[in-house]
């Protein structure tokens, strides 16, 4: 079973973002329970959301207290909110900003995960040049999707077109295929200069 | 149709797809997507012919049902807590007058303090009332229960609440399977009442009973009821023949048979429940888990049976009787008379507090070594509870219970879990 | 040379009836009358409510061609017409709770108007009443009420107000006039009686909610009562008749003195009897002969302690100038008030 766990604040459309990705699992065929964290929510608290996928039934209710992957819509709630809080020791970290996780100052915990399933990506200034608005939710998908594999780019764009008018899936889909690339040749730099420094090594 | 989909817009297309003719409802948290989506079917002629009346009240809402019911229309309402209590006159009034009105119960925690998320204090506020109350696991027990529902309500004539939990279930988005209209015609037949206002055939509904009739007519509700044992797993039956899948019926065990304990709940806990049981198996415990779906009427007999065999029943429930300890627990334990069991009730989430799969994993194992206490609050914070008391030991002007509380709790918004 | 004679009701009408064009006759002159309140039911000698409730549900039963449906909320008129295991009731009729009369006919429309869509009407032709004392009307079912009224449902609200809550043994309503004693403002202390308050006016609150008619009735006018039914009938939406039924027993007045009393009521200024279209008053019943308040209070014990020695004739002096505000509120005389 897959868990994931995404970290926002409220009127970004972290529940949204939660349901589409339950969604694009459903596209693949597999099992997917989406649920927010029922907090009394506000524009602007701080809001978590919650997305289980596996090959069978799930049956679990319980909160993410130990997740797979860890989304973080709104960088400023890094050092408001434990978001790390339980995060599997291979698990994947994608967070919207255009800095890096040093720069984030977050160096030190990044150390303690895997470098390259943590990355970044500024889900929000490309929401903004496709869709004109900084919603970054169902953009960081599509990075997501590019991080881990574990979602299809494909899916994700069906479960937004199913959601969204199509003027403002239009957007969306191009918003999270620009986030999927970036992401996608992070990684492959990311695996150069790896492949690279063992080259030096050995 | 499979549909990734919220459990609330679940429950509206089924509600839909059994063809009500007149709904009522006024908002209240967690059941508001249920009603607006029933709202908007309605009003784009998805659902027709049907009345949605925005009624001003919970009371209000029942005491439409009843007048619709009694002209003969099939009637629809939704409500939860607060709400729920609110109309609990016209609750009473519906089952007295035995008018098969069904309800979704999105079940969440009664005030004060006012709280919003789940727990089954609401629905079993209501259980004396004559109401058959049914439990779902899941959305899409929550979803099919509706069908059966209006099926068993119309033909005991006696109205039916359809029970699930509030934000969990209610705002859950999983995956359920839609049937078709086609179907739920074939399986639902229009409603052919047993009472009616008919001008051809007038009759006076609602008179007084005095001493000489009343204990009789009270009688013939729990009747009805006992008729709904036999009933409840039919329609079950003749559900998962046409529609292929196990949902409602009285009980369902999980790894009961060769179970030394075995764990008693009602709702969305009981998938909870399952997971940790199948992780307890593997450590060599032998646990079951025994859901509850039917809990008016209670079936004794069935419980019973499931759990005879067993050294140790431990109920999980999310009720709570102040004074007392467990509501399902005592009910259980009626069902257990003269059997040599341990019983341990243990009271969890209550408002909404979440129950982990580690919480119970810890409290099962003290059960399975009998060192549970006679009643057990699951994860009570008894650090602030002592200084509450402390608070008001030392002085009269002591405060507001909840605020204090709060304060000693601290800020929650950036909690995780 | 012809000269118009105008009929009034005094005593028996049995004259004005048979001088009166057959539509213009009483219901209750026919022997086709429904009688849906059959006799038989419990009310006491002199039950300004059974009389009303006569009237105005044979009105309503002619005006649809007995297609009707009522609901009843508690009170007087639910028990004394269905002492177990009878009833008096000749049309549907149903029985909820105190104060939901207004909810539960709103729930018999919309399944009348659903069975009439399946049926391919646009109307159903069932109508339907729903009625009430004032106590489930102007009190525990006020909330129901103006739910009903601002959806604009199509029922007929009948409320029969005797001015207390009077089948629990005659406890003061919002409906209570004020100095009245009642069992739970009884006339003791410095301040006898019910409170001088603000008062509830359902009629004005009902035209406040802009339906499409309004109108108060008493039992000293049974033929405009039944008039009034059948125009109501005659709208559909929501409707509201508020009618005037003295309670021998609750307002300590003799028996025989149930429809005298709501004639003085009207012509005291005490009870304005009009009619409202929309939230604007239409038509109005002009007192006939202006009577100071006390003819009207006198002979009920309940506003005993505003006599003899000292009396509260402070009290009576308020009642009075509250009854000239409505002669002059509602225009119900052409010039200025007289004393008697």
């Amino acid at each position: 079973m897959l868990q994931i766990r995404i970290h926002g604040r409220g009127g970004q459309g972290v529940v949204t973002a939660a349901e589409l990705l339950s969604v694009a699992a459903f596209e693949q065929g597999r099992h997917a329970q989406a649920f927010p964290s029922f907090g009394s929510e506000r524009t602007g608290a701080p809001v978590v959301a919650f997305c289980r996928i596996d090959d069978r039934e799930i049956r679990l209710r319980e909160p993410i207290l130990a997740p797979d992957v860890l989304i973080v819509q709104d960088p400023t709630l890094l050092h408001q909110v434990d978001v790390f809080q339980g995060l599997k020791p291979d698990g994947y970290v994608l967070i919207n900003s255009r800095r890096s996780f040093d720069q984030l100052g977050l160096g030190e915990v990044a150390r303690q995960f895997r470098h390259e399933r943590l990355t970044t990506v500024p889900a929000t200034e490309i929401a903004l040049k496709h869709l004109g608005r900084p919603l970054p939710n169902a953009v960081l998908l599509g990075g997501f999707a590019a991080l881990s594999g574990l979602v299809s780019l494909d899916a994700v764009a069906h479960a937004i077109r199913g959601r969204f008018s199509s003027k403002l899936a239009d957007g969306n889909i191009a918003a999270a295929t620009e986030a999927f690339e970036f992401v996608r040749q992070e990684m492959e730099e990311l695996a150069e200069m790896k492949e690279a420094a063992h080259a030096q090594a050995d | 149709m499979l549909k990734q989909i919220e459990g609330s817009q679940a429950v509206a297309q089924t509600v839909a797809l059994s063809r009500p003719e007149v709904i009522c409802a006024y908002p209240i948290s967690p059941q508001t997507h249920i009603v607006e989506g029933l709202g908007e079917l309605v009003k784009s002629g998805a659902l027709a012919p049907c009345e949605f009346i925005n009624v001003e009240s919970e009371f209000a809402a029942m005491s439409v049902a009843i007048g619709s019911s009694a002209a003969g229309a099939r009637t629809y309402t939704a409500t939860a807590s607060q709400g729920l209590l609110f109309m609990a006159e016209a609750v009473y009034n519906a089952s007295g007058l035995g008018l098969p009105i069904v309800m979704t119960v999105a079940n969440r925690a009664i005030g004060a303090p006012i709280n919003i998320w789940n727990d089954h204090s609401d629905s079993m506020s209501q259980r004396d009332c004559g109401w058959i109350q049914l439990f779902a696991a899941h959305n899409q027990e929550a979803a099919d229960l509706h069908i059966q529902a209006f099926k068993l309500a119309e033909e005991l004539s006696m109205p039916v609440m359809v029970c699930m939990d509030g934000f969990i279930l209610t705002h859950a988005v999983e995956r359920v399977d839609i049937p078709a209209q086609t179907e739920v015609d074939a399986f639902l037949p229009p409603y052919e009442p047993r009472q009616v206002l008919d001008v051809n055939e007038p009759v006076s509904i609602g008179a007084m009973v005095g001493p000489e009739a009343f204990m009789e007519v009270r009688y013939l509700a729990h009747a009805k009821q006992l008729m709904a044992l036999e009933r409840i797993p039919q329609i079950a039956a003749e559900f998962a023949e046409r529609f292929g899948r196990t949902t409602g019926g009285l009980v369902r065990g999980y790894r009961c048979q060769d179970a030394d304990t075995i764990v008693v709940a009602l709702g969305s806990v009981i998938g909870t429940l399952k997971d940790t049981v199948d992780e307890l198996r593997d450590d060599g415990l032998r646990i079951g888990v025994l859901g509850i779906h039917s809990f008016r009427p209670f079936p004794l007999a069935a419980v019973r049976a499931a759990l005879e065999h067993a050294k140790r029943v431990v109920v999980l429930e999310k009720s709570f009787s102040v004074g007392l300890g467990g509501v399902v627990s005592t009910d259980v334990r009626l069902a257990l008379s003269g059997l040599g069991l341990q019983g341990y009730p243990v009271v969890a989430g209550l408002g909404g507090r979440a129950i982990t799969k580690a919480s119970l994993a810890r409290m099962l194992r003290e059960a399975v070594a009998d060192q549970l206490q006679p009643l057990t609050f699951l994860d009570l914070d008894w650090r602030i509870v002592n200084r509450q008391l402390e608070r008001e030991a030392a002085t009269r002007r002591s405060g507001p219970i909840a605020e204090n509380l709060l304060r000693d709790v601290g800020t929650v918004a950036s909690k995780v879990s | 040379m012809h000269q118009s004679v105008k009929f009034y009701q005094t005593g028996t009408f049995t004259v004005g009836n048979r001088l009166l064009a057959p539509e213009q006759r009483s219901v209750q002159a026919s022997t086709e009358r429904s009688n849906s309140l059959n006799s038989g039911h419990r009310a006491c000698q002199g039950c300004g409510e059974a009389l009303g409730a006569r009237y105005a549900v044979d009105a309503a039963m002619r005006a649809t061609g007995n297609q009707l449906i009522a609901a009843n909320a508690t009170g007087c008129l639910e028990v004394f017409s269905t002492p177990y295991p009878e009833t008096s009731w000749q049309l549907p009729w149903i029985h909820s709770l105190f104060g939901n009369a207004a909810a539960v006919g709103t729930g018999i429309a919309a399944a009348l108007k659903v069975k009439a869509i399946k049926a391919g009407q646009e109307h159903s032709p069932v109508r339907v009443i729903a009625q009430g004392g004032d106590g489930g009307t102007t009190d525990i079912g006020f909330g129901c009420l103006s739910g009903m009224f601002e959806r604009n449902d199509d029922v007929l609200y009948l409320c029969y107000d005797n001015e207390a809550y009077m089948n629990t043994g005659v406890q003061r309503s919002s409906a209570t006039p004020p100095a009245a004693r009642t069992a739970t403002t009884m006339a003791v202390g410095a301040h006898p009686g019910a409170e001088f308050g603000q008062g509830k006016n359902l009629p004005l609150i009902a035209m406040a909610h802009e339906i499409p008619y309004v109108a108060t009735a008493t039992v000293a006018d049974l033929r405009d009562l039944e008039a009034k039914v059948e125009k109501a009938m005659s709208i559909h939406g929501a409707r509201y008749l508020h009618i005037l039924v003295p309670c021998p027993l609750g307002w300590g007045a003799a028996s025989h003195d149930t429809i005298r009393l709501a004639r003085l009521a009207r012509e005291t200024g005490i009870f304005p009897v009009f009619e409202a279209e929309h939230g604007e008053v239409t038509a109005v019943t002009k007192i006939r002969h202006h009577v100071p308040v006390e003819e009207y209070l006198r002979p009920q014990k309940r506003f005993a302690h505003l006599f003899g020695t000292p009396g509260h004739p402070e009290m009576l002096a308020k009642i009075q100038a509250d009854a000239d505000r409505n002669i002059r509120r509602f225009k119900l005389l052409d010039e200025a008030p007289q004393e008697a």
